[in-house]
């Protein structure tokens, strides 16, 4: 018989909490949500021994049960509920040896809790170097429970800590502060309204109120009758407590904990000298974003092409191996090319947060937080807002994922609202063909007009961005005050597996989110485009060859006439049809019209769209350039002309056509208005900036 | 005593007074109490944030919450 347990693995940010996990669980993890919210929940199993098995849940960090943000309330509701099947048997609060004092004001409140609760003390390794000694025994004997020394990094310790789990049983469960002694009559009070009941699990219930859903509510004891004190009497009282907490650690650690300063390194001081300097930082930091957007569209490009080539022959060869009809064509041209639109974007997402992640396992990404916090926050933004900003050039879906850390809900916000302006790489291919199509291949003193022009056009995304930054941040009331608090973690060498393993989520988070999403949108697209009203789809074939039956065209030439009148009168096209008054002004015809519309599963698609509607027989780039400079308006002018490139270079920089990240905006904002607004906005901005270059320049 | 804006870079002091209704109460459980030694490591560009060391614990906080935080400097050192 295997005997399960649950295990919480519970501590600060940046107590190396994820490496305990990571060394507990090595790849036996997943990672999902918590149901309603954006929060990540992250659980792996763990065997013990032959008979014990662990099931860990590494919960958010949080620095004390008294929650801010909606990451903390999880840790706090679930401690508080003991009905919930993921309650812990035994609790394991992480700590960092050199923050131990202010780390174990949590221990002592989740001790409170009246769990079995056990102290890890992590990055033991750090000890020596600074000259910290810890008297284990006598620790574990004042704050009666088990303590280990573990070291990630060497791998020790973690032994130990199983051991420990196994018999979690043996560990006390007395709380460490007499909760009276925070205020005696308020408490008394409380013991008396709700007898036998945990003291302390009652105040958190009390002053955790207003983060408890409905559903929650029923399962804690309801202190909603109690309510003898005003909410500011009830802060003075989590500030006492916490006070009092304070001086019980002092205590306990003058008698257990010593730092020789002398032997302390100044890594630190020298390295903060020269990273956070006024100018060089700034230097720095732009060096390293210069090698991440490197890695991002120069390195990556080369997967990125092996990719593309792969989904256009696994297309083909379903083409040959399957027998021709609507299935087929459904998996070769809907699911295939849907699909491929998908995983191009690994190389470019993986090098992201390869980087991304290194920066923050280093402890470097605080100090880019600081340095950036003022110039951002005169825009509404936050200096929390400057990993969203980068992201947002490779996709912004993870971009918008990654403004959670932002405490302040109106700097969450607008960080999430205007990151889509910044241009993701999936508008590249659709910039690359514009551009070589309107701009002159000329340099003007050695500087190359189309390199210029798409610099200009990550410049104007990150500039509108900036913009709206600042027109929302006058527009939105912020119902709560900043809670700019950023922690300066002490600088580390990146452990390897952490980094492997944050590539890995986010890259397969992207996929799953993204991907069921550009899916769908591929398969619908499909459909309008393969299927469409009246005589005139049906008999396509029939009408085509009838009207060039005088002119001398071969067999392939006359297959793609049909193909491209098919498209035209399916639903797509007479979609593209329908909105073609609307987009006349802008310089567009229909067929731009129907690859506006299927932009909306990936921008990309604006080209293969195009050479669809072209009947281009294949997909290369240079083929369907030509085909576009052929392309010719009504008065024999070029369709893809200066002002009408540009209108659409503009259009495409500020319009929201993706429904993926308008899917996640909503995920994330939790509801459809954000995503509304954004949407309306955005193409509003978009027609506008079209509408008047196309007008200006004609 | 002043402000904790108020500080020289490099100049530590002892945290005399907070205005707890202004202060984020986890500023206050990362070690920002009355009594605890504090010093001023870093200023960003226009003073702010400041990059502080309370206690033990490293952290950078924006001036607009600094000003809430009275602190008496210490002489030696």
């Amino acid at each position: 018989m295997i005997k399960n347990i649950n295990v919480a693995l519970i501590g600060n940010p940046n107590t190396g909490k994820t490496s305990v996990f990571n060394a507990l669980t090595g790849l036996n993890q997943k990672v999902g949500n918590y149901p309603g919210i954006t929060v990540e929940k992250k659980q792996g199993s763990c065997r013990l021994d032959r008979v014990t098995k662990a099931r860990i849940l590494d919960l958010p960090g949080t620095y004390s049960l008294n929650a801010s943000s909606m990451d903390e309330s999880v840790v706090v509701e679930l401690l508080l509920n003991k009905n919930d099947p993921d309650f812990p048997d035994v609790a394991v609060v992480v700590t960092d040896v050199e923050n131990l004092k202010r780390n174990l004001l949590l221990f002592t409140q989740i001790k409170d809790l009246e769990i079995p609760t056990v102290l890890v003390i992590n990055m033991s390794d750090q000890m020596q170097r600074k000259g910290i000694k810890i008297d284990i025994e006598k620790l574990e004997e004042k704050l009666n429970t088990s303590v280990v020394l573990v070291s990630t990094r060497l791998n020790s310790g973690v032994e130990k800590l199983k051991q420990i789990l196994i018999d979690y049983r043996s560990i006390s469960t007395l709380p460490i502060l007499d909760s009276t002694t925070i205020d005696q009559d308020y408490f008394e009070n409380l013991a008396k309204a709700f007898p036998n009941q945990s003291l302390y699990k009652l105040w958190l219930v009390i002053t955790q109120d207003v983060n408890f859903t409905k559903l929650e509510r029923q399962k804690v004891p309801d202190t909603t009758q109690f309510k003898t004190q005003p909410q500011s009497y009830l802060k003075k009282l989590q500030q006492r407590e916490t006070i009092k907490r304070y001086q019980t650690i002092n205590k306990i650690l003058k008698e257990t904990y010593s730092v020789n300063r002398e032997e302390a390194t100044d890594l630190r001081s020298k390295l903060d000298n020269l990273l956070i300097h006024k100018f060089w930082g700034y230097v720095i930091f732009f060096l390293i974003l210069l090698t991440i957007f490197q890695a991002i569209f120069d390195w990556s490009s080369v997967p990125m092409d092996f990719i593309d080539s792969s989904f256009a022959h696994m297309s083909e060869w379903i083409k040959t191996q399957m027998p021709a009809g609507i299935l087929t064509d459904l998996i070769a041209e809907g699911v295939i090319s849907g699909l491929g639109g998908i995983v191009i974007f690994i190389p470019q997402i993986a090098f992201l947060f390869f980087f991304i992640s290194i920066l923050e396992e280093t402890g470097y990404m605080s100090r880019v937080v600081f340095l950036m916090d003022r110039g951002l926050r005169k825009f509404g933004l936050s200096g929390k807002s400057v990993v969203p900003l980068i992201s947002g050039t490779a996709c912004a879906i993870p971009a918008v994922m990654a403004t959670r850390n932002i405490e302040n809900w109106k700097e969450r916000l607008i960080t999430i609202l205007v990151v889509p302006f910044t241009t993701c790489s999936a508008r590249l291919p659709v910039y690359m063909i514009l551009i070589s199509l309107v701009i002159p291949n000329d340099r003007l003193l050695g500087i190359n007009y189309q390199g210029l022009t798409l610099m200009g056009l990550y410049l104007i995304g990150f500039l509108m961005a900036i913009v709206s930054a600042s027109i929302l941040n006058r527009l939105l009331k912020s119902p709560n005050k900043s809670y700019f608090v950023v922690e300066m973690p002490n600088y580390k060498l990146p452990l390897f597996k952490n980094v492997a393993i944050t590539v890995w989520e986010k890259t397969r988070t992207f996929v799953v989110e993204a991907g069921k999403i550009i899916l769908a949108i591929s398969i619908l697209l499909w459909f309008m485009a393969s299927f469409g009203p009246g005589e005139k789809f049906s008999n396509a074939e029939q009408i085509v060859t009838q009207q060039y039956a005088n002119e001398a065209i071969n067999g392939l030439e006359l297959e793609n006439k049909i193909a491209s009148f098919k498209l035209e009168n399916s639903y797509i096209g007479i979609l593209g049809k329908t909105i073609e008054p609307l987009i006349l002004p802008l310089g567009y015809d229909w067929k731009i019209g129907i690859a506006l519309i299927s932009s909306f599963a990936a921008r990309e698609v604006f080209v293969g769209t195009l050479a669809t509607i072209y009947s281009v027989e294949s997909d290369a780039e240079e083929t369907i350039k030509i085909r576009m400079a052929g392309e010719i308006r009504n008065d024999e002018s070029r369709l893809f002309n200066l002002p009408a490139g540009i209108s659409l270079m503009l259009f495409y920089a500020f319009a929201m056509q993706c429904m993926s990240t308008l899917a996640i905006v909503k995920k994330e904002t939790n509801s459809w208005k954000w995503p509304s607004i954004q949407l309306f906005s955005m193409t509003v901005i978009a027609y506008l900036s079209a509408l008047m270059a196309y007008q200006i320049l004609k | 005593m002043f402000p904790l804006d108020h500080l020289l870079i490099g100049q530590k002091a002892v945290i005399e007074s907070i205005e707890t209704d202004f202060l984020p109460l986890k500023l206050i459980e990362m070690g920002c109490l009355p009594g605890n030694e504090i010093s001023l490591l870093h200023l960003a560009p226009f003073r702010d944030p400041l990059y502080l060391k309370i206690d033990e614990a490293h952290l950078a906080i924006r001036k607009e919450v600094a000003q809430y935080i009275m602190v008496k400097p210490l002489m030696d050192d």
